[in-house]
């Protein structure tokens, strides 16, 4: 990005994310992540941090304002610059690139970006209501506010667009020609829940893995038709912490720092009765006729995600995302959601995404799930598990997929799970993805092996 | 405000709650961290402010959607002001009927709407408007629902001034006929 510095990741830590952490508050979560994100560079001492960015969701869940003024106490920050960062479920996304900004402006040389969030404290009922006032308290909550069945809305319009008028278009009767291709739609769906969960073995701080199959996460209690258990991310509490620097900066404390080397944000509108129905911003390797007729963003897609993408690729120069990005984690709150999102980042055009699994390409290479593929591993997608199997406290999430991409991208995946199992071979460049209420707002950052 | 105590049953922790206002137990899982659990709840005031003649409409069986008053853009769902042009919207009367946009069946919710499941969520499309409307549909099980489907809107009587005022049950060919008509 012409005009302004490079910005590395030089460190990163997760306290493990856990449906409750009744031993340690908000404050000791973040702690115990700087603590070993701090040990993981010994050069750097806390007095090198010259700002925090700080970032949890919700008042609610907290119920404690100013909560990011306590983290910054707590870990002994104060009297230096910092600000609390919340933007949805995008939040953790969002304060990796506010960090960047304030070192990409000179303004900072090194800054902590931080994230936690403590959803144990009501019960799911209350947790579902809590996440659900971030959609219109007037017009979307009222009618039954629940995200789940949002995402379901959104999925079985893209099931419709993609499936029914597509893959099913010669079945004549519509009820049946819809049924057919929902069916579809829950086996692929199954094979994203199957992936993340089986990768989850191998990552010591994910929260629920499991050798799945299709057959058993199909037969999931069903949750918002076609959404079941297994294809959704559950609330937790957890804390994720990066470490980020200046160029002339970030070899003082270590060798292998990691580049930022894009970031992108989009935008829409808060309900989803109201997204447009207009054009694809398309891609470069994109037709006019690959979309025609098509109705853009709908409620079936993510032009928030798609504008990310853009923007993020344009920056760090990426003209062809399957060749020059190596893995991707991006935000699974929903096996839905994935499926858009490979669409919306341009791993596949829009309308491919189930094809896209269903050869296998977002698989893992190295692991057996037990399932016929293809083309396994041409672009692992959520080597982590993702937040299907590692859980999202929101705050944190974003964060944490940070962290991990750092690992992935400083080879250190065998240092900091104990298995390399996971260690995307050769990793070049990786994506994350940061997904706020039903696509209201996304971050895309690409990260860069120097 | 009471001293620590056991409870083997989380129904015991509400019962003590209800009775000293909050209940201070120690971790079930064995530890020594004391938890604590209280009540909360507030009175909220807001206003509907510039689209509350959005909800008087539907007290008098009126779905009122906007149009913008530059680029005739018509919203099914009320925006004051265009997102297109910025322009300012008059109001005016959606039709009853439309269709299924899109629909999903929530067998869980929010803890305000679980007594409520299983219940079905639409988002309704009009001829001739350009966005939707979120709501429910009432009657059909999953297995009937479809995109495309014709549907109709009805009103609460009397009206709570809630979106839930209005929701869609199932229009039959024979009512679309005779609504086109008139």
């Amino acid at each position: 990005m012409p005009g302004q510095r490079k910005v590395y990741a030089i460190s990163g830590g997760v306290t493990k994310f856990a449906k409750a952490h009744s031993e340690m508050d908000f404050r000791l979560m973040v702690k115990r992540a700087y603590d070993y994100a701090m040990e993981d560079v010994p050069k750097l001492k806390p007095s090198d941090i010259e700002s925090s960015r700080i970032s949890y969701f919700s008042d609610h869940f907290a119920r404690q304002l100013k909560a990011a003024s306590m983290v910054q106490d707590f870990l002994g920050l104060n009297p230096r610059d910092s600000r609390r960062i919340e933007w949805g479920g995008a939040t953790g996304g969002q304060a990796i690139q506010a960090g960047w900004e304030t070192i990409a402006s000179g303004r900072n040389d090194v800054c902590l970006v931080a994230g936690f969030e403590t959803m144990s404290h009501v019960e799911t009922w209350k947790g579902n209501e809590f996440i659900a006032l971030a959609s219109d308290t007037n017009f979307d909550y009222p009618v039954g506010g629940f995200y789940t069945g949002y995402y379901a809305l959104m999925v079985q319009r893209h099931i419709y667009e993609y499936l029914r008028k597509k893959k099913f278009s010669k079945i004549r009767d519509e009820r049946e020609a819809q049924h057919a291709a929902t069916k579809e739609a829950k086996r692929v769906m199954a094979m994203v829940s199957v992936k993340n969960h089986i990768n989850a073995l191998h990552n010591p701080y994910s929260q629920y893995p499991e050798k799945l199959t299709i057959a058993e996460a199909l037969g999931r209690e069903l949750i918002a038709y076609p959404l079941n258990r297994s294809s959704i991310c559950t609330m937790s509490d957890g804390a994720a912490v990066m470490i980020l620097a200046s160029e002339e900066t970030a070899y003082k404390y270590t060798d292998n720092p990691v580049l930022i080397s894009g970031v992108g944000c989009g935008t829409d509108t808060m309900r989803l009765a109201d997204r447009p129905q207009g054009k694809v911003p398309r891609f470069a390797w994109e037709t006019e006729e690959d979309y025609s007729g098509l109705k853009y963003p709908g409620v079936h897609s993510f032009r928030a995600g798609r504008t990310a993408a853009l923007e993020a690729y344009k920056n760090a120069r990426i003209h062809n995302p399957l060749e020059d990005i190596s893995f991707v984690e991006l935000h699974d709150a929903y096996a839905s959601s994935e499926i858009q999102t490979y669409e919306d980042i341009g791993l596949c055009r829009y309308g491919q995404g189930y094809e896209f699994v269903d050869q296998g390409h977002p698989f893992m290479k190295n692991i057996d799930y037990g399932l016929r593929l293809a083309h396994a591993g041409t672009m692992p997608v959520n080597p982590s598990g993702g937040l299907i199997a590692c859980g999202h406290p929101v705050g944190a999430t974003g964060i944490m997929q940070g962290v991990f991409a750092f690992w992935q991208l400083q080879n250190t995946i065998k240092k900091h799970f104990g298995d390399d199992t996971l260690q995307v071979k050769g990793a070049r460049r990786g994506l994350i993805h940061s997904h706020a209420g039903t696509g209201s707002a996304v971050t895309v950052t690409i990260l860069e092996r120097v | 405000m009471t001293v620590p105590k056991k409870f083997s049953r989380f129904r015991d922790v509400m019962e003590e709650t209800k009775k000293s206002g909050a209940a201070i137990y120690k971790n079930p899982g064995g530890s020594n961290d004391l938890v604590v659990l209280s009540p909360y709840s507030v009175n909220y005031i807001h206003s509907y402010a510039q689209d509350s003649e959005f909800f008087l409409g539907l007290a008098e069986g009126k779905l009122l959607g906007s149009e913008c008053k530059n680029c005739h853009t018509k919203y099914a769902t009320p925006r004051s002001h265009c997102m297109n042009c910025g322009h300012e919207t008059k109001w005016f009367n959606l039709p009853l009927e439309g269709r299924v946009h899109s629909w999903t069946t929530c067998y869980f919710g929010s803890e305000e709407f679980l007594k409520e499941t299983p219940f079905n969520l639409v988002l309704v499309e009009f001829d001739g408007v350009d966005s939707l409307l979120l709501s429910r549909l009432v009657g059909p099980k999953e297995d009937e629902i479809f995109i495309g489907m014709r549907v109709k809107a009805e009103f609460r009587k009397p009206a709570r001034y809630l979106i839930s005022d209005v929701h869609f049950v199932p229009a039959t060919e024979k009512t679309s006929r005779r609504k086109r008509k008139n």
